[in-house]
């Protein structure tokens, strides 16, 4: 029974995970680039809803989508000021710019917000579901974590295999030169990935800050390199590889800490993406792709 | 690491802000005129980031200054210098209050300053005692004293708090493994909590980077049978466990120390979970006995603000210093050494009715010997137990 319900807790733990890990691959997937600054706008996002629940009183529905089309906005913004002119750098010089974008995320969010760590109400007002007479308690947060993260898996596969914007980002990721030559803008189809998957950093920071009710400027780093490392281990630019590796990471994180040491979880987890990065340098559903000379 | 490095970058600006604090304030003198008064000087943040706590300190002290002139005997004088909670600038306010010619030190407030004027007090025989400080390595010299229980003995007294009200037999405890201070409450309580037959069922730890699911560290403490949750932490990861209780179901009662003081003050909170959770703190401001009443209303008609933990330590500080000088028969006239020698000998011997505890003693280690206090949450207060 307890056995059950770490296992539970760990594919919750690993569903929010996955939703993070997701915004990771899509950008990596068609940008090329690791968007550091990703957990930031989970963190940003979560402030939004706090702000509007908490202290303007909407209902929480609505908190969601404004800070849905807000994060976008952040996003595209980002994309626009931050990455756009570096298109044609180094990738190095990128990955130094996202990591810039996500401390003046944080510093911003501590000079706007201060340091005092909020409590997060929980936007989920599902009654836990009680098993076996008290002794398996599923909280709503880890029914609706885990459907939420299930649906927005199936809706971006569809949304990239079966619409004309996802098969242009497609496109866009396999060869930028030889999608602009079929017409395809490239850097729309760029902006447009950038505001997918800040929205989904939105929805992402609900839930994790629904889950674990505590909202501070550093709320997203650790969540962010988690997810980070899930993507990588499912295999980074695939979607299904973001969404399993999100759940194993979970998994191993809530296990190791049951039956190992609560201690030793986060060395275990670094671990196993080591020994999974030696034996499949692609990740787990990662597509190994030979080099045309 | 990236978090590492955004700790390291907050610090440096909360150090560049607090550095930027500005002239040390010299201030607050309520007394008569010098020579018939024994001087007392005071160290502490009154400004930059822990400004909180010195100012608390400071008017803490100034109230019990005032009322203990106003009852004739004894007379005090007491000077207070900012020292923003750094170091140096500590060492530089204790050479300015020898050269006013201090006579014992109420201070200094904050730990690390503390450390480096401690030592230096003891080289010049000067009293020092207090009022906040917590590290052990504060009282190492035997000229140094303190009001309030050194971190790890929080532990001691918690576990005794627990056995000797009965409040549990059956203990889990969840603390941060990564923090000094969390870490030696839990060492020591695990040790007194052996020798006072209360068993431990469950022991959690979790660290700095693995603070925000608590799934597994709550499902043990339910699974092992605890009746009661010891927490020996800050009042934010707190929050999360006692969350994480409510949505498992877990109903054992909680008890932790005074890092838990601020539960109340979380901003979006649900504070009605909260309600039963014990704590140990010297002080509360809303505790019914006629001692703190009457503190806290000439505060609060002073100051305009409710009176914190740290003003009734200072509060308590000033007439342990009374009742040593009047013991050790101190007078204004002798010098600091003399002074000292005087209420070191009578520090041991004097035991102090204050607003942190009911009979203060000291151990010639300088650490207090007080019966904690505890308080619970009733109605989104603290309320004595």
């Amino acid at each position: 029974m307890e056995f059950l319900s770490y296992l539970i807790n760990g594919i919750s733990l690993g569903s929010v995970y996955a939703i993070i890990a997701l915004g990771y691959t899509m950008v990596y997937g068609i940008a090329k680039m690791l968007n550091f600054a990703h957990g930031d706008v989970i963190m940003v996002g979560s402030y939004i809803v706090f702000i509007a629940v908490n202290q303007m009183g909407m209902p929480p529905l609505l908190a969601i989508i404004i800070s849905m089309a807000l994060c976008t906005l952040l996003g595209i913004v980002i994309e626009r000021f931050a990455y756009k002119p570096l298109r044609s750098a180094s990738s190095l010089a990128v990955l130094i710019t996202a990591i810039g974008v996500s401390y003046l995320l944080q510093n911003l969010a501590l000079l706007i917000w201060g340091a005092d760590p909020k409590s997060f109400t929980s936007v989920v007002g599902l009654a836990p579901v009680q098993l076996a007479g008290g002794r398996l308690v599923i909280s709503g947060e880890t029914i609706v974590t885990i459907v939420v993260s299930a649906i927005i898996m199936a809706g971006l596969i569809f949304f990239v295999n079966n619409t004309k914007m996802g098969r242009a980002m497609l496109a866009v990721s396999e060869d930028k030169g030889a999608a602009q030559l079929m017409g395809i803008n490239v850097n729309s189809t760029i902006a447009m990935t950038f505001a997918i998957g800040s929205a989904l950093a939105a929805v992402a920071g609900v839930l994790l800050c629904s889950a674990y009710p505590t909202l501070q400027p550093t709320t997203g780093a650790m969540p962010g390199i988690k997810a980070f490392t899930a993507a990588v281990f499912g295999g980074i630019g695939s979607i299904p590889g973001a969404f399993v590796g999100g759940i194993l990471l979970g998994v191993i994180e809530i296990m190791s800490k049951a039956y190992i040491s609560t201690q030793l979880a986060d060395a275990i987890v670094f671990a196993v993406l080591i020994i999974v990065l030696l034996v499949r340098p692609t990740g787990l559903l990662g597509k190994k792709i030979s080099e045309k000379v | 690491m990236k978090k590492a490095m955004s700790l390291v970058l907050a610090a440096a600006m909360a150090f560049s802000f607090a550095a930027c604090g500005g002239a040390s304030g010299t201030s607050g003198a309520a007394s008569t005129a010098s020579g018939t008064a024994i001087k007392i000087g005071g160290i502490g943040p009154l400004t930059g980031g822990a400004a909180i706590y010195g100012n608390a300190v400071k008017n803490g002290a100034a109230l019990a200054v005032e009322e203990i002139n106003a009852q004739g005997g004894l007379q005090f004088e007491l000077n207070f210098q900012d020292d923003e909670n750094d170091p140096e600038k500590a060492l530089n306010a204790y050479n300015n209050l020898k050269d006013w010619g201090m006579q014992a030190l109420l201070g200094t407030v904050t730990t690390q300053p503390c450390l480096t004027v401690a030592p230096e007090t003891a080289a010049d025989n000067m009293f020092l005692l207090t009022p906040s400080a917590s590290a052990v390595d504060v009282i190492k010299e035997d000229n140094a004293f303190q009001v309030c229980f050194t971190d790890p003995n929080q532990g001691v007294a918690s576990a005794d708090y627990i056995a000797e009200n009965g409040l549990a037999t059956k203990i889990a405890i969840i603390y941060d493994s990564s923090d000094a201070y969390s870490s030696g409450i839990h060492d020591k309580f695990k040790e007194e909590a052996a020798t006072k037959g209360l068993e431990i069922v469950a022991d959690e730890a979790f660290t700095a980077d693995n603070k925000t699911d608590f799934s597994v560290q709550v499902q043990k403490a339910k699974s092992s049978g605890a009746e009661l949750v010891f927490l020996p932490i800050y009042y934010s990861e707190a929050n999360l466990i006692i969350q994480e209780m409510n949505k498992q179901g877990c109903t054992a009662s909680i008890f932790g120390c005074d890092g838990l003081d601020g539960l109340l003050t979380i901003e979006g909170a649900d504070t009605s979970l909260f309600e039963g959770v014990m704590l140990l703190t010297p002080f509360a401001a809303d505790a019914q006995d006629e001692k703190t009443q009457s503190f806290v209303s000439k505060y609060e008609e002073k100051y305009g603000e409710t009176p914190n933990q740290f003003a009734a330590d200072a509060y308590d500080g000033v007439y342990t210093i009374l009742a040593a000088c009047e013991k050790g028969g101190v007078t204004a006239d002798m010098d600091a050494s003399a002074v000292c020698d005087a209420l070191k000998t009578a520090m041991t011997q004097i035991t102090v009715d204050g607003l942190t505890g009911e009979g203060m003693k000291w151990e010639a280690t300088g650490e207090v010997n007080k019966a904690p206090r505890a308080v619970k949450i009733q109605n989104g207060a603290y309320t004595a137990m």
